[in-house]
């Protein structure tokens, strides 16, 4: 399974605890995870299901760059984290 | 007693009083900018539109005057086309700012306007539970020519619905003139003829597609008068946007954003100048108002409780409104003082120096 972490700045609009699901590709992975909290794909996602240009995707370790295709696959065992990116003042 | 709700670079305040005497009663979503509020006279619901730094924009709705919240859809756009004429459209497809949220008319309820930035206009018809982009004005050709005044790109931030008949609308966009509908926005009409934009090429100065109306107001006792400051002056129009005549810019500058209408006299509006577009400070750094009292033919400028020496306020499109009595005015700046008056605009009070950059204030009718 893919363990889907939502940070708590997100959290804090729409509780999500940590999902686990099944692996696939990286936008697969994600949307199974927002079913357990519909409500907060649009603080993830822009209107075209882009990941928002101030929340950064981490997979393990590395930073998604690319915020429009998710079709890395995933394996069981990653994990995916989601936090804003620190902006603004 | 007065309710009015200001919407700020970090939170709704909800501020009551009436005379002299006002304070600031609640504070809600603090540290969340709000751009937009709402309190529907036909139901009574209180909307607040939030843009979020990293999250977007997101819509609240109280039903019990901000006792309580809860979260309801925001306006969105649909996938953007891959094939057709707009595929290649560079006006990303995702709003960025939700600017006016307006109610519809009486004989509509839960019927709201949301004019956003990229300059989509959306529909609910369900009290915000949905939304739909209105697509004749969105893909209508002359949107290619919009381009954004002070953002990155064109937003709706004036939707007026007639009083007299809902389905007929007026939106005024920055930088894309003023649009009409008589069918509910089925078919559009660009009504912005008598507009001048000085900054465009001289072939163009008259082009009304491309003008910069920066707030529009209709006056509720005679919806054929209306009034638009523009980045270039003041207009009138006396015939529903079918013409505009600009007026002579009255000292101490024909500049600014906000304007208000009595609702009442379609002859008197307030306006709010600031030096220039270059130099966006009350001019000498005295903060004053001005007002009509006989359609725009002269001015009168208040400055009284208003500051007076180094003043850098300036009050957005939206942070200016007049109640229903005609009398009482409320304003506030992006230095975040929050001003009342109680007579038409002539002598000020200070409800605060404190607050947050002001983007709108509104009455609770």
């Amino acid at each position: 399974m893919v363990v889907v972490e939502f940070a708590a700045s997100l959290r804090r609009h729409v509780d999500c605890p940590p999902q686990s699901v099944t692996p696939g590709s990286l936008r697969e992975v994600l949307e199974a995870a927002l079913l357990g909290a519909p409500e907060l794909g649009h603080y993830v996602f822009d209107d075209q299901r882009a990941v928002r240009k101030h929340v950064a995707v981490f997979i393990n370790r590395e930073m998604v760059q690319d915020r429009r295709h998710l079709d890395q696959a995933l394996s069981a065992g990653d994990r995916v984290l989601v936090i804003q990116a620190l902006t603004g003042g | 007693m007065h309710t009015v709700l200001v919407g700020s670079r970090k939170g709704l305040f909800v501020v009551r009083g009436a005379g002299m005497h006002w304070n600031i009663a609640a504070h809600h979503f603090a540290g969340d900018p709000v751009t937009q509020v709402l309190a529907d006279a036909r139901d009574g619901a209180w909307y607040a539109a939030l843009r979020m730094g990293h999250f977007g924009i997101k819509l609240r709705k109280s039903l019990d005057q901000g006792a309580s919240w809860q979260e309801i859809a925001a306006p969105a756009f649909p996938a953007k086309p891959a094939e057709g004429p707009w595929a290649d459209d560079n006006t990303p497809w995702s709003v960025d700012l939700l600017w006016t949220l307006v109610a519809g008319g009486v004989d509509e309820p839960g019927t709201l306007w949301a004019g956003c930035i990229p300059a989509g206009l959306f529909r609910s018809q369900d009290g915000g539970a949905s939304w739909q982009l209105n697509m004749p004005l969105w893909e209508q050709p002359g949107r290619r020519e919009w381009f954004g005044g002070g953002y990155d790109h064109a937003g709706v931030h004036s939707v007026l619905v007639d009083p007299r008949d809902s389905r007929h609308l007026t939106v005024a966009v920055s930088c894309g003139g003023v649009w009409q509908s008589l069918d509910a926005g089925a078919n559009w009409a660009l009504t912005a003829s008598g507009m001048r934009a000085d900054f465009m090429p001289e072939e163009r100065v008259e082009d009304g597609n491309i003008q910069d109306p920066h707030c529009l107001v209709q006056c509720a006792a005679d919806p054929q008068s209306l009034w638009v400051q523009h980045h270039c002056g003041i207009y009138r129009s006396t015939d529903a946007s079918q013409s505009w005549q600009q007026i002579a810019a009255p000292a101490p500058s024909g500049f600014g954003f906000a304007v208000a209408c009595d609702p009442r006299n379609p002859q008197r509006a307030w306006f709010v100048p600031a030096q220039a577009d270059t130099v966006r400070i009350p001019v000498g750094g005295k903060m004053v108002v001005t007002r009509t009292d006989d359609g725009g033919a002269t001015f009168k400028v208040f400055g009284d409780g208003l500051p007076q020496d180094h003043a850098c306020h300036l009050v957005y499109r939206h942070a200016l409104d007049v109640a229903a009595d005609g009398q009482t005015l409320a304003m506030a700046s992006t230095t975040g003082a929050l001003w009342v008056s109680g007579n038409a605009g002539e002598n000020w009070h200070t409800v605060s120096r404190d607050l947050p950059p002001v983007a709108a204030v509104r009455f609770v009718p």
